[in-house]
């Protein structure tokens, strides 16, 4: 009886985190959705994350500040997002490689920031859990799906937004079509380059807000590297996810759960050696990339560059 | 054919490049309350200021140039190879398993094996994500990311179980493996840290480039790179030397790895991510190779200065306390700046183009109507 309401206690544990993982991949690989949908590859995700998540976890190392954090993490996001679409769309550069530019610039310079102004590992009180009322009374439920922080919440109300405005807006239909023909588009009147500005510095924002749940919400911690890869894990999802958000969200709950389960299995000391563990997602990442790879077409303009003919 | 200041100002693009992203440095190094003319003086006296400065520059560049060359052929097959990381540990893993297993076997004979055998599992490593590219369509950039976490992992798991130093037991254990014999390590060139490896890359630039341009494979390879649907249809089959120049190049950073172990090391130990075994020589290479504009003789200058920023960036740090970190960050902005100066090199080419259109019009004309008018298009 005691070992089943044990059981039962760390499976609701193991849900609950598997939600909460989810968040920055949601943040980053929702943005990116945007972005590629439009015909932009982003690859300095992962550097973008970095940026953010020092900028927030500096502003609350110093005031405490959770709102302003975010703020900070969001702008930096957002100017950041503005360069890699000056450099794919007005330079016309190569977006796969100036990606990892942008990546090891981010990588750089949040360590250089990190250990000039900061200089050793320091946790802050990040958001609180807010639960919320009501729906987080609920047995069992509550407790796996309404009792996280706000940045928690924001990550899964992002999901119908950015399905409403990519299948039921306008400006969603403009983004497919300069996406997947971006000539056709233009004799139509829209402006390419514009709604790739749009989405790729949004993109940009929302990757700087998924370091920030990192760094203020989930981990309360920043050190060298801190995201590891887990902006390309976020690219590798879009893929998976068929640029569609709500097959986004279903492959950033594979991984937050995998990841989940994974942190269970060394904690409670399942003899798997660590490595092997944290190993996982990343093999499953390639075997989801060759499963979506058969499944979906990526949008025909992706990471190919448009010059306007004059 | 005859040089024009567009063509020259081409070929120093991406030194135009590098200065727009020192200048930015500069920028940086203000706010953070350096004097830049004392940073960038220390920088160059790090990593030239001496006879042994110079030595540990050209053994910084020499992985750089390894997997910069193996870049070259990737990117000239039109496939983006991001794996030099991985690449190059499970290079360093197998060559430095091949050194143990065998520790009594003259230096001769043990020291090309193991270069030969890292040459060969990082050709394996690369030819994962070649593979997967050729047969599902599989985007390279991102399967060869994954793959450096997976030999990241791959190294911790051997450094803390079979590979361990065999009197490193209990919690306490430090994750390294044994020194590999003295026999075994690469002879040095003068009496520097310099060692035969970087003579090794040199002769391999050398060779990559006789490779692609002097030969059908290297052909059919940028003949890929350059057009892949036409190429099809002339009848090369486009997938095997996607597999084919993903494999090469993943051997050479397997190879820079190799020689990191037999030629720096001699001994692998992990903190636990990549940087610890490969300084990010992965990444840094694929700065040098865009530097060299992607040709395997540009990479040998482009090698030895980013290896000069490398070194000189840990003076940099005593003198001015900045943490190295900025290079990393300025190679980025080299990165971006090299890539997105592109399109001048573009917009010149067009130009150009149409300017030896115009010419060879006006020579039309000009022979027609035969009437010697001193009109000069030019």
């Amino acid at each position: 009886m005691l070992a089943d309401l044990f059981t039962g206690s760390v499976l609701i544990g193991l849900l609950a985190s598997g939600i909460r993982l989810a968040t920055p991949y949601l943040y980053a690989a929702i943005g990116e959705t945007f972005g590629q949908r439009s015909g932009v590859l982003n690859l300095g995700v992962d550097g973008i994350m970095l940026m953010g998540a020092f900028s927030a976890f500096y502003v609350v190392f110093k005031t405490g500040d959770l709102v302003g954090g975010v703020l900070l993490a969001m702008l930096v996001g957002l100017l950041m997002g503005l360069a890699m679409a000056f450099i794919s769309v007005t330079l016309n550069a190569e977006q796969g490689i100036s990606g990892i530019g942008v990546y090891l610039f981010g990588l750089g310079m949040s360590d250089l920031l990190f250990q000039k102004l900061i200089n050793n590992v320091q946790t802050v009180s990040g958001f609180p859990v807010a639960p919320i009322p009501f729906l987080s009374e609920i047995p069992v439920i509550g407790q796996i799906f309404f009792t996280h922080n706000v940045l928690v919440y924001g990550a899964y109300l992002l999901v119908p937004i950015a399905w409403f405005v990519l299948n039921k807006t306008t400006l969603g239909l403009k983004i497919k079509a300069v996406g997947e023909n971006p000539e056709a588009a233009d004799t139509l009147g829209v402006s390419v380059a514009k709604i790739r500005y749009l989405t790729v510095s949004m993109g940009g924002l929302l990757s700087g807000v998924a370091g920030a749940s990192l760094s203020i919400a989930l981990l309360n911690v920043f050190q060298f590297n801190l995201t590891n890869g887990l902006g390309f894990i976020a690219i590798a999802l879009v893929y998976f996810g068929g640029w569609r958000p709500t097959w986004v969200l279903m492959g950033s709950l594979i991984f937050s759960f995998v990841n989940a389960l994974q942190i269970w299995v060394q904690v409670v000391g399942i003899p798997i050696p660590s490595d092997i563990a944290v190993m996982t997602p990343y093999i499953l990442t390639i075997v989801v990339l060759v499963i979506s790879a058969q499944r979906v077409r990526p949008p025909s303009a992706l990471s190919k560059t448009y010059e306007r003919l004059e | 054919m005859r040089i024009s200041w567009s063509s020259i100002f081409d070929a120093l693009l991406p030194l135009i490049a590098t200065a727009a992203a020192l200048a930015i440095g500069a920028v940086m190094l203000v706010l953070l309350g350096a004097n830049p003319l004392v940073a960038y003086g220390a920088l160059i006296e790090g990593a030239f200021g001496s006879f042994n400065a110079v030595a540990d520059t050209i053994v910084k560049a020499t992985p750089l140039l390894l997997v910069g060359i193996g870049i070259c052929i990737a990117f000239r097959a039109g496939v983006i190879n991001i794996g030099g990381e991985g690449q190059m540990i499970l290079g360093g893993l197998s060559s430095i398993a091949m050194g143990l297993a065998f520790p009594n076997m003259p230096g001769i004979i043990m020291i090309p094996v193991a270069l030969l055998v890292g040459f060969a599992a990082g050709g394996l490593w690369g030819g994962i994500p070649g593979y997967l590219k050729a047969r599902f369509n599989v985007n390279e950039i991102l399967s060869t990311i994954m793959l450096n976490v997976i030999a990241v992992q791959l190294m911790n798991l051997l450094l803390r179980g079979p590979l361990i130093q065999p009197n490193q037991k209990g919690a306490a254990a430090i994750p390294q493996t044994a020194r590999l014999a003295v026999e075994y390590d690469l002879p040095r060139l003068i009496p520097t840290r310099l060692h035969l490896g970087a003579l090794i890359a040199v002769i391999l630039a050398v060779a990559v480039y006789f490779f692609l341009w002097r030969t059908t494979i290297g052909y059919r390879i940028r003949a890929v790179g350059l057009n892949a649907s036409a190429s099809r249809y002339a009848g090369i089959k486009v997938e095997r030397y996607i597999v084919l120049s993903l494999m090469l190049s993943g051997a050479f950073s397997g190879l820079a790895g190799a020689i990191q172990v037999y030629g720096v090391n001699h001994f692998m130990i992990t903190d636990g991510t990549a940087a610890s075994f490969t300084g990010s020589a992965g990444f840094n290479g694929i700065v040098a190779a865009l530097f060299g504009q992607l040709h395997p003789i540009g990479a040998i200058p482009a090698s030895f200065l980013f290896g000069a920023l490398l070194v000189g960036a840990n003076k940099l740090q005593r003198v001015v306390q900045v943490p190295a970190a900025l290079i990393t960050a300025l190679n980025g902005l080299v990165v971006v700046f090299v890539v997105s100066s592109e399109i001048w090199r573009r917009k010149n080419a067009r130009k150009r183009a149409i300017r030896e259109l115009e010419e060879k019009l006006a020579n039309v004309a000009h022979k027609s109507h035969s009437e010697g008018g001193d009109q000069n298009a030019g």
